[in-house]
């Protein structure tokens, strides 16, 4: 029997009081997200249960309880106050997929801080950006990215505190700190900060089609809608073994390879590994992952793998599979029930919503290439494109919309009021994604409605990456569109017009493709670049990035009358 | 010949994909996907690479992961399109 029951039944009456009320949240004024994944779950009688199997790239193992969640989360908390930060500062971390990330994310939630998790892929300039704008003041790193943070650290004022948490003999300098979790003095008790359920916890940034990366601000109570949705899109139940393949420099991995899980009090792994079909089939094998959370385009690199990798190995122990991240297709649906035996349950949301919104759930009836509905207490329709209302006729397309007030909605972006503000018309909150509601209440995910590049199920925004390529010394003018990928779904692709004295070559496509990986990340790299005279512009000179992407997707250009040359 | 290539490939590697402040060894026998090095993104770039400097052209089924995920199976792959 899957935890949500029935999906009609739990529509009725759903309160999201009930809901924190039942993860006992606020009782005895305990509202702290670090509380509820760690000490809660040892006070319910599981310290000794494991919270999480690790497994490093080269096979090494280790795993942690529930009590080592609470002891060593302490001792994050206590060296982060010692280092003389406190609530509300914005605490980064910036690492691979080890232990201490996990970790030290609830120990900065438990000190009251607002924890900043960035992908450590970024380069300089994407990390300078995001460290900037937050004003953070410390970040917690290791040496394989130390270098990265000494470079653009003079540009950060703001940042008082590096801390290497595998620093061994290296050479630390003036303002960094050496902390392993391991050996430092394990901390039975301390004081978790009192927070409110308003309090920020959690700034994650994200792209959007125009100006620099926004912070997402979230709040404590959002736990409520984390857990909840944890417990019902992906039925964690407490002998379950859980494996989210996101980062936890994205959304996915923090709400749902974090909060969600370990409020539950269920085991998770988590494999730090590059992608391999046959060492992912393998890891599940190994650890006998019950519920996989995983995204398309990783869905997509297995099915090209074919089902011979599959057959090698015992994944009987898979009971639920569930994907994120872009719209999951109809094809890979059916693949995964020929080769799993059972569908992966295509799931809706983004890192404003702070949670699942719109799902498939266990025992509603799937249809291959739906988002499914609405999840229990989210209001959701679709408005039209210019009134805003919500449409009346069944299939009609328009942009997915939320009634604002579930819990884990952003409150705000970071020093952004202004586009904050823009996400809201007549009263809802606008995705930026474009869809129909079909006859039976079903989502069918049509496109974005912007030009931001949803590339392996995260977002690039293109002036990022624009910005950056004119400081390039080749690039006069550039533009940079998603164009269609077997895979990924969509890829960077630029557009460059070159300075006088330069010409193109094999070699000068490759210096810019590694320089864009280098200055932002590998997802911003352009997988191609194609050299142009000029830019299409429109008459006020904006270059017309939409005729670019159109081309790309093979769509009607439309009205081209604007345009100044071309 | 081999041992030429081995580092030619080892430097780029280096180069491109390390920070410059790296105290990572990269060997022929170091992992280079699984252990994050070099990712699906990236793979493009150093794929590019080795068709240009080999004057081949790398078919996108057998650029797979395991394919590059070390010098030697670069190197072995290589072979496939060019006498090394």
């Amino acid at each position: 029997m899957s935890n949500i029951g029935s999906y009609e039944s739990r529509l009725k009456d759903f309160d999201w009081k009930k809901a924190g009320d039942e993860l006992g949240y606020g009782r005895d004024e305990q509202y702290n997200i670090g509380y509820f994944c760690s000490d809660r779950i040892c006070e319910l009688g599981h310290g000794k249960k494991v919270a999480l199997t690790w497994e490093g790239f080269t096979g090494e193992v280790k795993q942690f309880t529930y009590d080592d969640l609470r002891i060593y989360s302490n001792s994050f908390a206590s060296m982060l106050g010692g280092l003389g930060l406190g609530p509300g500062d914005r605490i980064c971390v910036f690492m691979d997929r080890i232990p201490e990330l996990y970790i030290s994310f609830l120990g900065i939630l438990k000190m009251g801080a607002i924890v900043q998790p960035l992908f450590s892929a970024f380069g300089e300039d994407a990390l300078e950006m995001r460290l900037e704008d937050a004003k953070t003041k410390a970040i917690l790193t290791t040496r394989k990215h130390l270098g990265k943070v000494r470079r653009i650290r003079a540009a950060l004022p703001d940042l008082v505190w590096v801390i290497v948490v595998d620093a061994g003999d290296r050479q630390l300098e003036k303002g960094e700190v050496a902390f392993s979790m391991e050996k430092a003095p394990k901390i039975e008790r301390s004081e978790i900060a009192k927070v409110g359920p308003e309090t920020p916890s959690v700034l994650h940034y994200t792209s959007g089609t125009t100006g620099k990366p926004k912070g997402a601000l979230h709040v404590h109570s959002s736990l409520i809608a984390q857990a909840l949705s944890t417990k019902w899109v992906l039925d964690l139940q407490p002998d379950d073994v859980y494996w989210c393949t996101a980062d936890p420099g994205w959304v996915t991995g923090t709400s749902y390879g974090i909060i969600g899980p370990w409020a539950n009090g269920v085991t998770q792994v988590v494999l730090d590994a590059g992608f391999s079909a046959q060492k992912w089939y393998a890891f599940i094998e190994k650890h006998r992952v019950t519920v996989w959370y995983s995204a398309p385009t990783a869905i997509r690199l297995l099915m090209k793998e074919g089902l011979d990798p599959v057959a090698k190995h015992n994944l009987a122990s898979l009971r639920h599979l569930a994907s994120v991240g872009e719209p999951l297709n109809a094809e890979a649906v059916i693949w995964s029930e020929k080769a799993f035996g059972r569908p992966f349950y295509d799931t809706y949301w983004q890192t404003e919503t702070g949670a699942i919104v719109i799902s498939n759930y266990p025992g509603m009836k799937i249809k291959p290439g739906s988002m499914g509905k609405p999840f229990p207490g989210i209001e959701a329709t679709v408005v039209d494109l210019k009134s805003y209302e919500p449409v009346k006729t069944t299939g009609t397309v328009g942009l997915i919309a939320l009634k604002p007030g579930w819990p884990s909605m952003f409150r705000m972006y970071w020093n952004n009021k202004e586009t904050y503000d823009k996400k809201f018309r007549n009263g809802w909150y606008i995705c930026g994604d474009r869809s129909s509601i079909d006859a039976e209440g079903y989502y069918w995910f049509v496109g974005r409605d912007d030009d931001v590049i949803n590339t392996a199920g995260h977002l690039v925004g293109p002036f990022e990456i624009e910005s950056a390529l004119l400081e390039h010394p080749s690039v006069a003018e550039s533009a940079a569109v998603g164009k269609p990928d077997p895979i990924n779904m969509e890829v960077v692709k630029a557009f460059i017009a070159l300075k006088p004295g330069f010409s193109k070559s094999e070699d000068l496509t490759m210096d810019i493709m590694n320089y864009i990986r280098k200055r932002l990340s590998p997802l911003a790299m352009p997988q191609e670049i194609e050299f142009v005279d000029a830019l299409p512009k429109t008459r006020s000179g904006k270059i017309m990035r939409r005729l670019l992407r159109a081309r790309e997707w093979g769509e009607e250009i439309g009205d081209i009358s604007t345009l100044e040359n071309d | 010949m081999s041992e030429d290539i081995k580092k030619l490939i080892i430097d780029y590697v280096k180069k491109e994909y390390l920070d410059e402040d790296s105290d990572q060894v990269v060997t022929e026998e170091t992992k280079l996907i699984s252990s994050g090095i070099v990712d699906s993104f990236s793979m493009v770039s150093l794929k590019m690479f080795l068709e240009k400097k080999f004057q081949i052209k790398i078919p996108d089924e057998k650029a797979t992961p395991e394919a590059f995920d070390s010098v030697n199976s670069i190197i072995t792959l290589l072979k496939e399109f060019t006498p090394l």
